[in-house]
Order: structure tokens, then C-alpha cells, then sequence
């Protein structure tokens, strides 16, 4: 297992021609933790995730992943993002395909790395499948064992799990939580759904207003391992509460 | 099959229809000739038909073959470079809204008479569905399919390769469909003034005013047409019980 990542934000700037979206954001993230963002439509959430992942350039500030490069970070999309076409075992084979870095790995260990990864999602039974024989509990899977398959020492998250049915939702939820135990990877999560935020954190990120002001920085004082009664527990209600307060002020 | 029987009995029907109205008098014989006659000639002018047929038939594969070549080529040209689609596509708009029987007299200046000219005919007015629809469907991934290729830092190449191409398949699909009808025609206008195929023979049988015959070519060119779409869908069948590639027009 290769090293968490780090993350350090200072003073950054994010503009599109219209709006702007991110005004002077400075903060930590803490190399394998488990911190999620929450916060109104259009406060930038998504925005962070994007920059952080390259997929954006600030306007002004610096953003800092630690240790240097060359490091390893996955993404998952709120859509799957299959590619029809290919099975699921061609899906998650994918970053290998066209990563430069994963490239050198041998056809071995490629193939126990994919084999591993959609045992991680419990998928293993399933490589054979395309994107449109499965359910969409499994095509998120997929796209999760997708990003595991390079060993990722950062999984930035864009509501993956928001257009999923509650009890699918829930699984995955147990499932992503447990993977984050195992490998401890520093996960980055950002979701619309407070009760989500507060079940799978550590830390909690509210975003909110003109130019993603930090509303809230929360540590989560739950039990490490997560099971299906603190869902309904006083504990986790208690914080939910709080972060919907903060949320509607 | 099963789902052929109406269109077969409709045809079954009307050519039932056409042959009592014509035997009844209720249509000129000069004007529309009974399905009995138009099969007759087929019959005794068999030779003659089928040598027109297979000519034709070669210059629409000719024509059809190099719009599918050329027309996806331009196409993943065009889809490398915005400032080239919007500096080039107007010709490609120009050939397909100018009728091709005002441009097929310069063919037979350019190409003399003959094949050449018909496959220029018949590929002039193919291309445009082929190079519109493969453009269409390379523009076709989502902006998170493309997010998702360029986090693996995938090169063009790659991105043409395993995302744009596959995404594409069903556009270029429809695009091909759509001109293996239209190289027909083309082919018909380019021999009507290139000589030769059913399109001359057209041609000649209007000077003798030889309804029958006419009408024998446009039962033969229907079945050219047919078997084209039908050989096309077998293909698509075969390549999907592959590869389901995204959002197929069924069939």
C-alpha cells in the first residue's frame, strides 16, 4: 500500500467568465482520512473536487498534494461512467490501458490487480458482463473498483452514491467505508446528503455562500468502526442537527 | 420473419390491385403497365436486365465504398481540429444541397463517360450522411466520459481510439444506411447522362416510350435498395451480439 495523500489548499481562486466560484479557500487534508463536503447547489463543492483533480486550473492560489508527485489519485464520477462497449472486466481494465504509469505493470499483475479489485466490490463473478446487464448498485461498483485498480492514495468522490436506491445506497456506503479501513487511502467526499456525510466521515467540510466560504470544519466523534445502528443513533442525529442548522443559517 | 408478412402482403395486395384496374381499363396500359407485363419483360429481357443490374449494382458498391472510406476519414479529420470542420464542412454542405443531376454534366467533362462518372455521382451525393453522422456521433461522449479520459492522461489518440470511435458506432451506422440509399440514386443520375446500368436503360426506354420496362428497373432498383438495408442490419445484428455499443437504433 502505497502512502495517503496529503492535501494543502492556500489561498485559493477559482473563477468561470460569469461567477466566482472559489474565493480565498485555504485548507488541510490530512494524508488518509476520510473527509466529506457538503453544502448548498452551486457552492463550489464539485468545483474543489474538479481542481484538485486537475480537471480544473485556479485562477490564483496554490494546491499542494503531498507527498510530491508522482502520486496516484482516482476519481468517481455521480454517473458510473462505463463505457457500454466494454465488459465489466474492459471497464476496470481501463486506467491500465491508458495511464502512462500503469502501462509498465506486467499482464500478471495487472490481471491479479483487476481480480483483486472487483473482489473488493464483490464483483468477481461478474467480469464477463457489459454495463447494460447490471443493476445500478453494480455499475457504481464498477466504477469504484475501477479506481481502486491503481491503488489510489487519494479517492476524490462527486456524490457517487446520489442517484442510487436507499438500500443500495446504504450498502455501498458499508462497503466504502470498510475499504477505506482497509486500505486507508485519504478519501475525499462530497455529497448533498448529511445523514451520507456524517455516517462515512471523519471530518466534515460545509461550504457555503459567495465564493465556497468554509461554513463549518467538523470532526465527527463516532466510532471508528461503522455499523448499521448508528444510523438511527442519538450520536449521529445530534450531528446531523448541527450541520442542518449551520446549513439553513 | 414473421414481422415481413405485412409489408409482403401489402406489396402482394397492390400488385393484385394495379393488375385488375390495368385489366379492367380503369388505367392505360401506356401509362401504367399491368404486373404481368412488367414481369414478362423482366423475364424476356432478362439478360439485358441483369447485365444493367450488376453494372449498376458495382458502380453504387464503388461509389458507397469510397464515401464510407473518405466520408469517416474527414470526419475524424474534422473532429481533431474546430478551426478545419468550420473552414471545410460548407463544401460538404454545398455537394449535398446541390441536386447532383445539375452537377453530373461536369462529371462526364471532368470523368468522360462511362463508371468513373457514375461512382463520382453515386459518392458526391453519399458522403455528406456519412461525414455528418460519424462527426455527430465523435461530439457524442459525455463531458464525464471525456473527464474520465483525460484523469488517465489518455493522449488523442487513445481517446479517439477507445472512446469517440465506439461511442460513434451507431451514428456511423445511421450515416451508412442513409447513404446506401442515396449512392443509388446517384449512381441512377450519374448514368442517366454517364451512360450505362439501369440508369440508361431508363433513359432509353423513355425515348420508346416503354413503360414496362421502366417500371422493371424500379423493381429491380427497390430490390437493390432492399438488400442493401437488409444486408446492413445483419451486419449491425452480428456486430452487437458482440458488442453492445451505446445508444443503438433498433431495428
Amino acid at each position: 500500500m502505497k502512502d495517503a495523500l496529503g492535501i494543502r489548499i492556500q489561498n485559493l481562486f477559482k473563477s468561470f467568465p460569469k461567477r466566482d466560484v472559489i474565493q480565498g479557500l485555504n485548507l488541510n487534508i490530512e494524508p488518509g482520512s476520510f473527509v466529506s463536503i457538503v453544502g448548498p447547489s452551486g457552492c463550489g463543492k464539485s468545483t474543489l473536487l474538479r481542481l484538485i483533480a486537475g480537471l480544473e486550473s485556479p485562477t490564483q492560489g496554490e494546491l499542494q498534494l503531498s507527498p510530491q508527485p508522482p502520486s496516484s489519485f482516482s476519481f468517481v464520477f455521480q454517473e458510473p461512467n462505463l463505457l457500454a462497449w466494454r465488459t465489466v472486466y474492459e471497464n476496470v481494465a481501463l486506467p491500465f490501458e491508458l495511464s502512462g504509469a500503469l502501462k509498465l505493470i506486467s499482464e500478471e499483475d495487472k490481471h491479479t490487480r483487476i481480480m483483486n479489485s472487483l473482489k473488493k466490490v464483490k464483483l468477481e463473478e461478474a467480469v464477463s458482463l457489459f454495463p447494460h446487464e447490471l443493476s445500478g448498485g453494480m455499475k457504481m461498483r464498477v466504477s469504484l473498483a475501477r479506481a481502486l485498480v491503481s491503488s489510489p492514495q487519494l479517492l476524490l468522490m462527486d456524490e457517487p452514491f446520489a442517484a442510487l436506491d436507499e438500500n443500495t445506497r446504504f450498502e455501498m456506503q458499508n462497503q466504502l467505508h470498510q475499504l477505506w479501513q482497509e486500505e486507508r487511502m485519504t478519501i475525499l467526499f462530497v455529497t448533498h446528503s448529511l445523514f451520507e456525510s456524517t455516517y462515512l466521515a471523519q471530518r466534515i467540510l460545509m461550504l457555503k455562500g459567495e465564493g465556497a466560504k468554509l461554513a463549518l470544519d467538523h470532526k465527527v466523534d463516532l466510532p471508528f468502526e461503522r455499523t448499521e445502528e448508528l444510523r438511527t443513533s442519538e450520536s449521529l442525529n445530534r450531528i446531523v442537527r448541527l450541520l442542518s442548522e449551520r446549513l439553513r443559517e | 420473419m414473421k414481422r415481413y408478412l405485412p409489408s409482403f402482403f401489402s406489396f402482394l395486395l397492390l400488385t393484385v390491385f394495379m393488375e385488375l384496374l390495368v385489366r379492367q381499363g380503369a388505367v392505360g396500359e401506356s401509362l401504367f403497365p399491368a404486373p404481368s407485363s412488367v414481369f414478362k419483360t423482366l423475364g424476356e429481357l432478362h439478360g439485358e436486365f441483369r447485365q444493367a443490374f450488376f453494372e449498376t449494382l458495382l458502380n453504387v458498391l464503388a461509389g458507397l465504398g469510397l464515401s464510407v472510406v473518405f466520408g469517416s476519414l474527414i470526419a475524424f479529420i474534422f473532429s481533431l481540429s474546430d478551426l478545419l470542420k468550420k473552414s471545410i464542412l460548407p463544401f460538404a454542405i454545398f455537394f449535398q444541397t446541390v441536386p447532383i443531376i445539375a452537377i453530373a454534366p461536369l462529371l462526364v467533362i471532368y470523368f468522360g463517360f462511362g463508371s468513373p462518372t457514375v461512382i463520382a455521382s453515386s459518392f458526391i451525393v453519399s458522403i455528406f450522411p456519412i461525414i455528418a453522422n460519424t462527426l455527430m456521433g465523435l461530439e457524442s461522449a459525455s463531458a464525464s466520459q471525456k473527464d474520465l479520459f483525460r484523469l488517465y492522461q489518455a493522449s488523442r489518440f487513445q481517446t479517439l481510439v477507445k472512446l469517440r470511435f465506439p461511442q460513434a458506432y451507431s451514428h456511423i451506422y445511421a450515416g451508412i444506411k442513409v447513404s446506401a440509399g442515396l449512392s443509388i440514386i446517384g449512381a441512377i443520375a450519374g448514368e442517366f447522362v454517364g451512360g450505362g446500368g439501369l440508369g440508361a436503360m431508363i433513359d432509353s426506354a423513355r425515348t420508346q416510350q416503354r413503360v414496362d420496362i421502366v417500371f422493371g428497373v424500379l423493381l429491380l432498383l427497390s430490390l437493390m435498395g432492399l438488400t442493401f438495408v437488409a444486408t446492413l442490419a445483419l451486419i449491425n445484428k452480428v456486430i452487437l451480439s458482440r458488442r453492445p455499443f451505446a445508444s443503438l437504433p433498433q431495428e
